[in-house]
């Protein structure tokens, strides 16, 4: 009964939104695309959608549409553009500034013809006419047809087209192979038709080839009818081999909708999870499909997550609270900031789902403070969801009564630790207390509660729309699904990667990240900020998932990634994240918050060079008696990037300690400028450049730098076009 | 003969409305009502803090007293949080991120020659009282590193050079 009644209302539900899309007649019209995200803003986007809007509206046209989504996540490039015209391929701009703005809208929209100089990865200057996107996971059916690429191309040249007329892509998953099929086929997406085929055998191929390209009438029997979720992702940016080979679940619609445009969502089949669910009734039932995906929590730890839920949903006391940790404390991560911008909707539809299966009618939203803009998208999403029967009583018909509220953090990293927050969330100061009673047992206001990461409640839709078996298939033996990382520091693409677990950390930093910037040589890589490690080369073919990461000394942690080259002093890192967790330690157990201050006092040491011999073991044994001795996780971790460094870079340790070296240079204390006077020309730019004016020296002549006033910038260094200075 | 009032409570209680303003009164009359009252302090400080830029001693008490809560708990939650500030910002903020990537690409060149250039530590307001320093961990655009905000305008890929014109830029608003 209750069955027919929720799925009544989410179909009207979705026939409101679909109309309402329709309405605005979008599909023929000519679309631009700009990116609104915090990151996104600051690279200038907000003056680059004015621009657009002014154009638009000076020049009287009603078939343009400016349209504002959040993040891709890909940073280096922002504010990135897309424009979309039917029947033609979506063309996305990068670094786009007013100017440019101009550029593209008289030349591209109303000229028709691209900028191509400034379109992403497309510096070969041509635009190609087709594009043939094929799945090439393990899971796809690359055994069965294991030249695919090259069969392809050499059968389009056949067929006569030119090496600049198309491009054969190898993608990632498109999340099209949830049925038994899994390995029998390839998935191929042609663009800009959008079509996708599945192609069992190579005289498909020759087919599709005749009739489709050549014929232009696309071939009905091969074309698969279900919208796989990443469709519309590869549709719009696929052929750009940062975002190809990715595999997108948690932010399948970052990019692609409107954050604040519920109808989008809904469109985008958002609360059809929900309605099943819901539609079905049996909340062991849904307990067990995410036990059967093998979801595992996205906030560090990795509990699983259905394990959580059960705990709670089998407790003796009725009032039970739900919370999602969007407290985001690590320095280098901003994943779930840029879900809670892109697609607030989906961690809201996954809070529902839980809630509903442990029985709970009140959650929270924890976020912090420093995020304006995902607690505003957040804000308008929660008013939204309660306008149209999604939150609030009797959600979408079931009975089922469930509302969210927002709790603001107030800058303490402390406080994304589950107890910290709780006691946050209460009003009180965010310190963490001893678990067990674990927060499953005794949370917030001493009943029962669930607490989840932001990603992790994101990632629950998709396994109600796509099966958990296929969420589980995606990842590794112990844990399925994908991670998102926040890539940063000497990469060349830097930005949010979404894959699945158990891909090789040396497929993130080289092929998607593109390798390090600059020529330079890569050092480490730096996984669960300050909670965690530094990895070295010779791990670069581990896979990431949680296990395997620990193993390593570092963490999987939230999924913040900082790539590291040879400038980049390890001893350096480690203070830094000493520094930070010092500073947030909120000082309630002794360990940490003393052990703290002593290992970064040595290692402020070491890297001032004043370091002794005993340093090194000194600091090795307070961090291991922290890790043993410490009340929480911030403490008990906070020695892992010195351990982790002094377990794979003793080196340079004991370079600082022994030598009074910095091997990367970077310890400016222990750095020396000088100017060798043979190679001086007398070009005057060190002197004019010195901070401090502590070079002398006339033009044409030697200079000379005063050590007593250096105070180590480096810029005379950086100048200096003759080799002149030298830097020990 | 003893004078002490000890039923002005009247009287506290409109100082204490005067001090936060219509609004902030009213926001804290309709948590009172709700469930949990207690944990909403935060958001109230959050309120305080965003309408007058810190958290005087007379707001803390304020609080307290329409929230009825101890003064000294609302001051111990007010200290906790890096958030709340307990003392009068000068005219721009100035955020240095040093989230990790801004780190690794140099952000704490740029933190010393804003400390220099303005004579101040983190925390601190500089004596013009037109600018206050603070660390941010991370705006989430470590693409464009190293990232300083001032005021409302973010800046990308800063070097230590352009720190002084920065200031001169803000300085003649
Ligand atoms: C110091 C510290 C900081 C933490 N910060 C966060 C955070 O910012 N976000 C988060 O989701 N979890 C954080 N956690 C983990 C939480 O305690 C908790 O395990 C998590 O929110 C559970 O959600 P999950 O099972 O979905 O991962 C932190 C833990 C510690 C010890
Ligand atoms: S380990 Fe550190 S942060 Fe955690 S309770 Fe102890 S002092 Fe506080
Ligand atoms: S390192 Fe900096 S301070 Fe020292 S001489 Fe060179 S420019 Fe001047
Ligand atoms: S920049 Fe180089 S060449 Fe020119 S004066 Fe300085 S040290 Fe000499
Ligand atoms: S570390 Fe500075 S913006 Fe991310």
């Amino acid at each position: 009964m209750t069955h027919n009644i929720v799925q009544d209302s989410y179909e009207k539900l979705f026939q409101q939104a679909a109309n309402e899309i329709k309405l605005r007649e979008e599909s023929s019209k000519i679309r631009i695309q700009v990116g609104s995200a915090t990151c996104e803003n600051a690279a200038g986007a907000r003056e680059v959608y004015d621009e657009f809007n002014k154009h638009i509206e000076a020049s009287g046209r009603q078939d343009i549409v400016l349209h504002q989504t959040g993040c891709t996540g890909r940073c280096s490039c922002e504010p990135v553009v897309s424009v979309q015209i039917a029947h033609q391929m979506p063309v996305k701009y990068e670094l786009v500034n007013r100017e440019l703005a101009h550029k593209i809208f008289s030349q591209h929209i109303l000229g028709g013809q691209p900028v191509i100089e400034h379109i992403i990865d497309s510096k070969d200057g041509n635009l190609t006419k087709w594009e043939f996107m094929f799945c090439n996971s393990a899971r796809c059916g690359r055994d069965l047809l294991p030249n695919f690429q090259e069969d392809l191309s050499n059968k389009l040249e056949q067929a006569g087209l030119t090496k600049g007329q198309y491009k054969v892509i190898p993608a990632n998953c498109f999340g099209l192979c949830p049925q038994k099929a899994a390995g029998k086929a390839i998935y191929m997406m042609i663009r800009p038709s959008k079509t996708i085929y599945r192609i069992t055998q190579i005289e498909h191929l020759d087919r599709i080839i005749r009739e489709h390209i050549l014929g232009g009438n696309e071939v009905k029997e091969l074309e698969v009818k279900t919208k796989p979720m990443s469709q519309r992702f590869f549709n719009l940016y696929g052929d750009v081999s940062f975002f190809s080979r990715q595999t997108r679940i948690a932010l399948r619609n970052n990019g692609l909708i409107d954050p604040e445009d519920i109808y989008e969502y809904i469109t985008c089949d958002g609360f059809k999870a929900l309605s099943v669910v819901l539609g079905k009734g049996n909340k062991e039932w849904i307990i067990e499909q995410v036990s059967k995906s093998k979801l595992r929590g996205r906030g560090g730890g990795g509990y699983p997550t259905a394990q959580k839920w059960e705990m709670v949903s089998k407790a003796a006391e009725s009032t039970r609270y739900l919370i999602c940790n969007a407290d985001e404390g690590d320095p280098g991560a901003f994943m779930d900031r840029s879900m809670l911008e892109g697609d607030p909707f989906s961690v809201i539809e996954g809070m529902i789902i839980c809630a509903y299966a442990i029985s709970s009618n009140r959650g929270f939203v924890y976020i912090r403070a420093e995020y304006p803009m995902a607690i505003e998208r957040i804000e308008k999403a929660v008013a939204l969801c309660r306008q149209h029967g999604l939150l609030g009583k009797n959600i979408l018909n079931s009975g089922f009564d469930f509302d969210l509220e927002l709790r603001l953090g107030a800058g303490a990293f402390v406080c994304g630790e589950e107890t910290a927050l709780i006691h946050s969330i209460e009003g009180e100061r965010g310190q963490p207390r001893p678990r067990p009673p674990y927060p499953a047992e005794k949370g917030l206001w001493d009943k029962p509660t669930v607490i989840n990461n932001v990603e992790t409640f994101a990632n629950v839709p998709a396994i109600f729309l796509f099966s958990p078996e296929w969420f589980a298939s995606l990842g590794t033996a112990r844990s399925g699904g994908t991670k998102v990382f926040a890539l940063a520091g000497k990469v060349r693409h830097t930005g949010l990667v979404e894959v699945p677990m158990g891909t090789t950390l040396r497929e993130i930093v080289y092929n998607i990240g593109g390798g390090i910037a600059g020529g330079k040589k890569f050092k480490a890589i730096q996984t669960g900020g300050p909670a965690g490690g530094c990895i070295p080369e010779q791990y670069l073919d581990t896979i990431v998932d949680f296990d395997s990461l620990t193993a390593l000394g570092s963490i999987m942690g939230s999924g913040g990634m900082i790539i590291m080259d040879e400038d980049d002093c390890m001893v350096d890192i480690a203070k830094f994240f000493l520094t930070f967790s010092q500073d947030e330690s909120c000082g309630k157990c002794t360990p940490c918050r003393e052990g703290t201050k002593r290992m970064l006092e040595i290692i402020e040491r070491i890297t001032a060079g004043d370091g002794i011999p005993e340093d090194i073991i000194k600091l090795e044994r307070l961090g291991n008696l922290l890790r043993k001795t410490s009340l929480c996780g911030l403490g008990r971790a906070a020695p892992n990037p010195v351990l982790s460094t002094l377990k794979y870079f003793r080196d340079e340790y004991e370079a600082h300690v022994h030598e009074k070296r910095c091997p990367a240079r970077k310890c400016t204390a222990l750095s020396r400028y000088s100017i060798i006077p043979e190679k001086c020309v007398g070009c005057t730019a060190c002197a004019r450049n010195c901070p401090v004016f502590c070079i002398s020296g006339t033009a044409k002549h030697a200079h000379v730098i005063d050590q007593s006033r250096c105070i180590k910038c480096g810029r005379c260094y950086q100048v200096c076009r003759f080799e002149a200075v030298s830097r020990t | 003969m003893c004078t002490c009032k000890t039923d002005n409570l009247s009287d506290i209680e409109r100082t204490s409305e005067l001090s936060l303003g219509p609004e902030i009164v009213e926001y804290i009359k309709t948590i009172c009502e709700g469930p949990h009252k207690e944990s909403q302090l935060i958001s109230v400080l959050h309120k305080v803090q965003q309408k007058y830029g810190y958290l005087s001693m007379e707001n803390i008490n304020a609080v307290a007293y329409l929230l009825k809560i101890p003064a000294a708990k609302v001051s111990g939650v007010a200290t906790f949080y890096n958030f709340f500030r307990l003392q009068q910002p000068g005219k721009f903020k100035i955020n240095v991120c040093l989230g990790t990537a801004c780190y690794v690409k140099g952000a704490n060149l740029i933190a010393d020659r804003f400390k220099q250039e303005l004579g101040i530590d983190f925390g601190e307001t500089s004596k013009d009282a037109m600018f206050t320093l603070e660390i941010a961990r991370c705006l989430g655009t470590c693409g464009l590193a190293p990232v300083v905000t001032i005021g409302k305008e973010v800046f990308s890929q800063v070097t230590p050079d352009q720190v002084p014109v920065l200031l001169d830029k803000f300085r003649k608003q």
